[in-house]
């Protein structure tokens, strides 16, 4: 596999500044872009299989493709980089450690949809992120590359930074596009999709950093070589990590399809010693957990997907045995309650019942019947029953933890205690 | 909403086969076809967001399909042949209102709006009995919105209704929905009164008892124990349909009545707490009383003796009232002959009127309901400050402008009823409206262009566009460069419009103006047939009045030149026509005075005969609307003895059913007046039709601490309603229609059991007769010559909260009324020596204060009518101020309460410049 995503990387030193970054073969992708007329271009990318990185890996060119023709109005791109899913910090890294990658992204996909201004809708918190995009930004439109002239032809692209406020709703692409509005970040109903009706009401793209990240490679190295970065069916490289009681947690860029016993045993040392696997969220917290049967898995959409739970970011949350399953997840669903737009009903009264009677459980207040409406809760904000996908995500772990835990709820609420009984930010909360 | 009509749509809903129509949605179509299901967030006038999720149901695939998906009702369109079921998803709903029901108080029995709540409603047809979340509940802090509405965020179930009403519909500003998750807050900023006008539909927007009637708190009953009746709000010349309601003698709240054509689900604040004044005995006249002399005190009367007085005054002359009721002006003129009988308006404003209804007669165009108005997409409105004049029309011009986003959405094809959608595709864009105003109005938020000129180029602008659309008009001169392009804008956008409306009205007491609309309006429709015109008019029964004019010219100036010794006057203030030296002059040379009145005025105070009459609460009878539509209103209760109503004091002997088919025979276009009630006979099932709901509590109780006796019921010598809980409503007669209830639908949500469809007329007929609409086209008349004498010096400005004389006494309406006072731009103020913040020296009029605002149109001076301590009539036409730099602010001086529309351009006197 050839880095992609990853090969300016060089945490000794810091990112590339524009020379630098041009040196090592940088915006070589605006110009090729640019020969190729933009529906050209979405249909490579579509025959690539670039699945989106953001978490739910739909065909970003076949994305892009239902942007209507341009009919002179404004259209825009929109780089989601609001990355705020538990346990994840992969766009954190690229855009820390090479900036200029994701503007020469924006440029070529800005031209494929030929986007009249692009938004770079960026975490709050990652405010080392903000200086060095905002001098690579600078930097960008003092060598031509962004403004009137782009790469000094008559296309102009407006790319502007907005840090978010704060939310992880704002992750959701229409509630990101309400809240680069102005408005209060709640989500839309689609259809309309942003293509038709986003941003300011006219077609617009949200797409995720590492998505956007990977479309300079492409269009330089074409789709064979892309189909080739990946181990099985998907196509290319993809980053990935783990966090949690392993040796070495981080964060690399690796082929899609990798196996999660390679991500663990070879790239994050395996567990730490005393600890073992008990079950892992293969992609965020709002992924179904997997077991340690699945160490073998490849870590594609496809193969986590049979298995009932989501690649989802592919940034993995280990959880071992000395750790509390009913802690963890309670301590998930209190961000997820918490991180409720309040727009729905099931997710904005659903999750604090939820994150009641599991607070409950973990603190030896359970009660029998609070596991009969817990499963109930599962379906009650499952897929098609909200407003968006934040209740049914955060129903993931709960739903999974209900089936490979159910051993240690019986316990918590028969003992009325935690068995795990360390020293748990719980009880602080409590 | 949808333009046109889509062909019908079988669907099945657990096995029952219906027809609906594929461009509404299926909540709306399953409401339609009489079934029972449970929503909040969306109402019919505010469409879909799909937020509460409460209207689940089951689609499925095919006919294999036993599982089938759950869909939000609310959020899809029906699909030709599909199957669903209520039934399978009403397990989810019930979980749905379990979650809601979370952090809610169940304080239903010390709530405002148990009985009549929403949520109570769908919660017992959710069938959600127990609540199983055992831990501890949300609470937040209230906030004080004003002297109109209650805020209890404890009760909130977080539907996003009143927000949506408030800003998306209404235009309001200062109510937003602020927190996230389940701490979600509906309020301002900061604690103050509401600034919309339209803030008291949150009280009926609220599903639930957040939002509630302050005023109503204060005097609170049950809706169950309310006595209500069909009515029509007295408070402008819109006719909102409304429905007062009474216990233990005092009218306890207004509510909205839904008629689709008119004010549809909502009304204004005036209409709603502008009421007050009919329990207040500081404003009533609940005795009769007479004066030896002007000066002497007043001796109570009887009301034979009163009777016998009026009868006793013969050869006297009649002067009428805009805002007494057409039987009550037409007693009056039988009384004392149609050549005495005099109109009780100003000249200036009998011209206008006289204008309007004689331009109703010629002009082709369509004479605009607020529903036309609403489908109109391209507006202008020509001096009127509809927001203070006609609040419940500058309501429907908001929506009008949604036309473009209507297009929009049908380009690609995204239906109507997704409101949120629809909204974003349009985001800023909009269907034409302009509006040409002396000063800045509260519509200029989504106008196009707001032209700030005095009326006399208003006029001069329109004839300008009319002269585009037929030469015949000829086009004026004195258009300087911006207004030939306002022109050429106003032009194209007329002409790209489907249905075209023109705004204009007698408040802005200029007649070229009127004349000029009808004008254009008349150009206009050689172009397009669906040009509509409305021109609104001041008071209740405008209209109504004119109609009773006939061909007299009888202005009340023309009443002071009689030198009569003898007047009957029927609910009139003489000092609010005309300027106060004249009132004088006519009172003086009077010997004999009576005022026929419900309220004491500065003419009662010098009647030697002052007749209690009853109030629109407490009589029946029928005003005609500002497009000419006369609507019936029945008494809510029955006032003390002592009180009648005027038609009992000029014609005892004749009952209203009498006097509404006399006006109907003997008045030209009023024949549809025969048509208003189901006649004085009407019985259903046997019975009158109930004031009282069949809950009604403590009939033979609520008067025992007085007499263990069950008092016999009240008798009404109308007909038609009974003050008794006996009898049932008539479902099918919607003259009558009165409290709308249904079976499982307590809150007022259960019209729509009542519309043919949702959001449609309601089953039977409308409410009211359109009295002017031809029959057959009538000839076309010519253009009209306008007036150019007028001169455009002074223009009068006016208040929701104020102007109006009756609303003006109630307390809730003085709380953010404030006194009289004169605006000017401050480039005018510098150049006559005038300084910011000072009073002014009004002739005849003393010092009132004068207000200094950007966005008046230099050249002109507003005075503010109807407020206490200014007679308009004293100052226009020819306006003479003088600095008046002793002045001190009278105590009634809020001018944080004046509404005005330019709230961006700061008070200069804030200012300090």
């Amino acid at each position: 596999m050839d880095k992609a995503l990853t090969k300016n990387i060089d945490e000794t030193r810091g990112p590339l500044d524009y020379q630098g970054y041009v040196a090592a073969g940088g915006y070589a992708s605006v110009a090729k872009a640019m020969e190729m007329a933009p529906r050209d271009m979405m249909a490579l990318i579509k025959e690539a299989g670039l699945g989106g990185r953001g978490g739910a890996g739909f065909n970003t060119g076949l994305k892009w493709s239902f942007i209507p023709e341009p009919d002179g109005g404004p259209r825009y791109l929109v780089v989601n980089a609001d990355e705020m899913e538990p346990g994840t910090f992969k766009d954190r890294l690229l855009m820390e450690q090479d900036p200029h990658l994701l503007i020469e992204g924006v440029i070529a996909s800005a031209w494929a949809l030929q986007a009249t201004t692009a938004y770079i809708f960026l975490r709050g918190e990652y405010t080392d992120a903000e200086e060095l995009l905002l001098t690579a930004i600078d930097e960008a439109y003092a060598h031509g590359m962004l403004g009137t002239s782009v790469n000094g032809s008559d296309y102009r692209l407006e790319l502007y930074l907005h840090t978010s406020a704060g939310r992880y709703i704002c992750g959701e692409e229409t509630a990101l596009i309400n809240a680069l509005e102005g408005q209060r970040a709640t989500p839309r109903a689609k259809p309309p999709f942003p293509q038709i009706s986003g941003l300011w009401g006219r077609p617009t793209l949200v797409n995720n950093v590492e998505t956007i990240c990977n479309i300079p490679s492409i269009v330089l190295n074409g789709v064979d070589w892309f189909k080739q970065q990946g181990l099985g069916e998907e196509a290319g490289s993809k980053m990935f990590g783990i966090s949690g009681r392993v040796n070495n947690p981080g964060c690399w860029e690796l082929p899609l399809g990798t196996t999660f016993r390679t991500l663990l045993e070879d790239y994050a040392g395996g567990m730490r010693e005393g600890y073992s696997l008990k079950a892992f969220l293969p992609g965020g917290g709002s992924t179904d957990f997997l077991m340690p049967e699945h160490l073998d898995v490849p870590m594609s959409y496809s193969e986590v997907g049979k298995l009932g739970s989501r690649l989802g970011t592919a940034l993995v949350m280990v959880l071992d045995d000395k750790t509390c399953p009913i802690g963890c997840i309670h301590n998930l669903i209190k961000f997820f309650s918490h991180e409720s737009c309040g727009w729905c009903t099931p997710c904005r009264d659903g999750l604090p019942w939820v994150e009641h009677m599991l607070l409950e459980i973990e603190q030896g207040r359970g009660k029998r019947e609070y596991l009969d409406i817990l499963k109930e809760m599962t379906g009650y904000m499952g897929p098609g029953k909200t407003f968006c996908a934040l209740a049914p995500g955060a129903m993931a772990p709960l739903q999974s933890g209900l089936k490979h835990f159910m051993a240690e709820f019986e316990q918590h609420i028969d003992e009325q205690c935690c068995p795990y009984k360390h020293d748990h930010q719980l009880q602080r909360s409590a | 909403m949808a333009d046109g009509m889509s062909e019908k749509v079988s669907i099945t809903i657990d096995n029952q086969a219906i027809e609906v129509d594929p461009d509404k949605n299926l909540l709306e179509e399953v409401l339609s076809a009489g079934l029972d299901l449970p929503y909040f967030c969306w109402h019919p006038s505010m469409d879909s967001v799909g937020s509460c999720r409460q209207c689940a149901m089951t689609e499925y695939a095919d006919e294999e399909d036993q599982h089938g998906r759950l869909i939000m009702a609310c959020m899809s369109s029906p699909r030709d042949g599909a199957r669903y079921s209520l039934q399978a998803a009403a397990d989810f709903r019930a979980e749905i209102i379990e979650g809601m029901m979370i952090s809610h108080p169940h304080d239903c029995a010390v709530c405002e709006e148990g009985g009549e709540c929403h949520l109570q409603d769908m919660t017992v047809m959710s069938g959600h009995t127990y609540r199983r979340y055992d831990g501890t509940k949300v609470t937040h802090r209230n906030q004080n919105l004003g002297p109109f509405i209650g805020h209890e965020m404890n009760r909130c179930i977080t539907c996003y209704r009143c927000v949506r009403f408030y800003r998306d519909y209404a235009g309001g500003t200062d109510l937003g929905a602020q927190a996230s998750h389940h701490h979600v807050y509906f309020g301002r900023y900061d604690d103050g009164p509401l600034e919309s006008e339209f803030s008291g539909n949150l009280a009926e927007v609220c599903p639930t008892g957040v939002f509630t009637d302050k005023v109503f708190s204060k005097h609170y009953s049950r809706k169950w124990d309310l006595q209500t009746s069909p009515s029509i709000c007295a408070g402008c010349s819109i006719g909102c349909n409304i429905n007062p309601g009474e216990r233990y003698g005092t009218l306890r709240r207004v509510v909205n009545r839904y008629n689709d054509e008119v004010n549809g689900y909502f009304i204004c604040d005036r209409g709603r707490f502008g009421t007050g004044y009919v329990n207040d005995d500081a404003v009533r006249i609940r005795q009769s009383m007479t004066r030896s002399s002007q000066d002497a005190d007043p001796v109570l009367v009887s009301n034979a003796d009163a009777l016998q007085q009026l009868q006793d005054m013969s050869g006297a002359i009649g002067i009428g009232s805009p805002r007494a009721s057409m039987e009550a002006n037409f007693a009056l003129r039988e009384k004392v002959g149609k050549a005495n009988f005099y109109a009780g308006l100003s000249q200036q404003e009998f011209a206008i009127l006289q204008q309007i209804l004689s331009i109703y007669q010629d002009t082709p165009a369509h004479i605009a309901s607020l529903k036309d108005v609403e489908a109109s997409d391209a507006v202008l409105i020509l001096g009127e400050d509809l927001t203070n004049t006609a609040a419940r029309m500058a309501l429907a011009v908001r929506q009008s402008v949604r036309h473009r986003s209507f297009e929009k959405a049908a380009e690609q094809k995204i239906p109507l009823w997704h409101d949120a959608a629809v909204r974003k595709l349009a985001m800023d864009e909009r269907s034409p409206l302009y509006i040409l105003s002396p000063h800045a109005t509260r519509l200029d938020d989504v106008s196009e262009t707001t032209h700030i000129c005095n009326a006399g180029q208003a006029a001069r602008i329109a004839a300008a566009v009319a002269s585009r659309f037929d030469k015949e008009v000829l086009a004026p001169e004195k258009l300087d460069k911006a207004e030939q392009a306002l022109v050429k804008r106003i032009t194209a956008s007329f002409k790209g419009a489907r249905q075209p409306l023109i705004i204009a009205g007698s408040n802005s007491m200029s007649l070229p103006l009127v004349q000029s609309a009808a004008n254009l309006a008349q150009a206009l429709y050689q172009k397009n047939e669906l040009t509509q015109l409305a021109l609104v008019g001041s008071e209740a029964n405008g209209l109504g009045l004119m109609l009773l004019m006939e061909d007299s010219q009888q202005d009340l100036q023309q009443a002071f030149a009689t030198g009569t010794q003898s007047a009957i006057v029927v609910e009139n203030d003489l000092y609010r026509r005309a300027p106060t030296a004249e009132v004088d002059h006519f009172i003086a040379g009077l010997e004999q005075l009576a005022v026929i009145d419900n309220i004491k005025t500065r003419t009662g105070e010098q009647a030697h005969l002052v007749c209690a009459s009853a109030t629109f609460a407490e009589s029946s009878g029928t005003f005609v609307n500002y497009e000419g539509r006369a609507q019936h209103y029945y008494a809510t209760f029955k006032p003390v003895d002592s009180i009648l109503p005027a038609t009992r004091w000029l014609a005892p002997e004749t009952s209203l059913a009498t006097l509404t088919q006399a006006c109907s025979q003997t008045l030209a276009n009023c024949a549809g007046m025969a048509d208003l009630t189901p006649g004085q006979d009407y019985h259903y099932a046997g019975l009158l039709v109930p004031r009282q709901q069949f809950r009604y509590s403590g009939r033979t109780a609520m008067r025992a601490n007085k007499n263990v006796h069950e008092p016999k019921q009240e008798q009404d010598p109308d007909g038609i309603m009974s003050y008794s809980m006996e009898g049932v409503s008539p479902l099918k007669e919607a003259r009558v229609f009165n409290t709308p209830w249904a079976p499982g639908w307590n809150s007022n949500q259960s019209v729509f059991k009542f519309q043919d469809e949702v959001g449609g007329h309601l089953k039977q007929s409308s409410i009211g007769v359109r009295l002017l609409d031809k029959r057959n086209s009538a000839e076309e008349g010519g253009y009209i010559a306008l007036d150019s004498s007028e001169k455009n010096t002074a223009f009068p400005l006016y208040h929701l909260f104020g102007s109006e004389e009756l609303s003006a006494q109630s307390q809730a309406i003085q709380a953010r009324a404030t006194s009289a006072y004169v605006a000017m731009n401050p480039a005018d103020a510098d150049r006559l020596g005038f300084n910011a913040g000072g009073g002014v020296t009004v002739q005849g009029n003393g010092v009132v204060p004068l207000l200094l605002r950007d966005s008046i149109a230099t050249g002109s001076v507003g005075i503010s009518v109807g407020l206490p301590g200014l007679n308009v009539h004293d100052v226009l036409p020819d306006v003479s101020l003088e600095p008046a730099p002793q002045w001190q602010a009278p105590p009634q001086w809020q001018p944080d309460n004046i509404i005005v529309s330019d709230r961006l351009h700061k008070l200069h006197e804030q200012e300090g410049d």
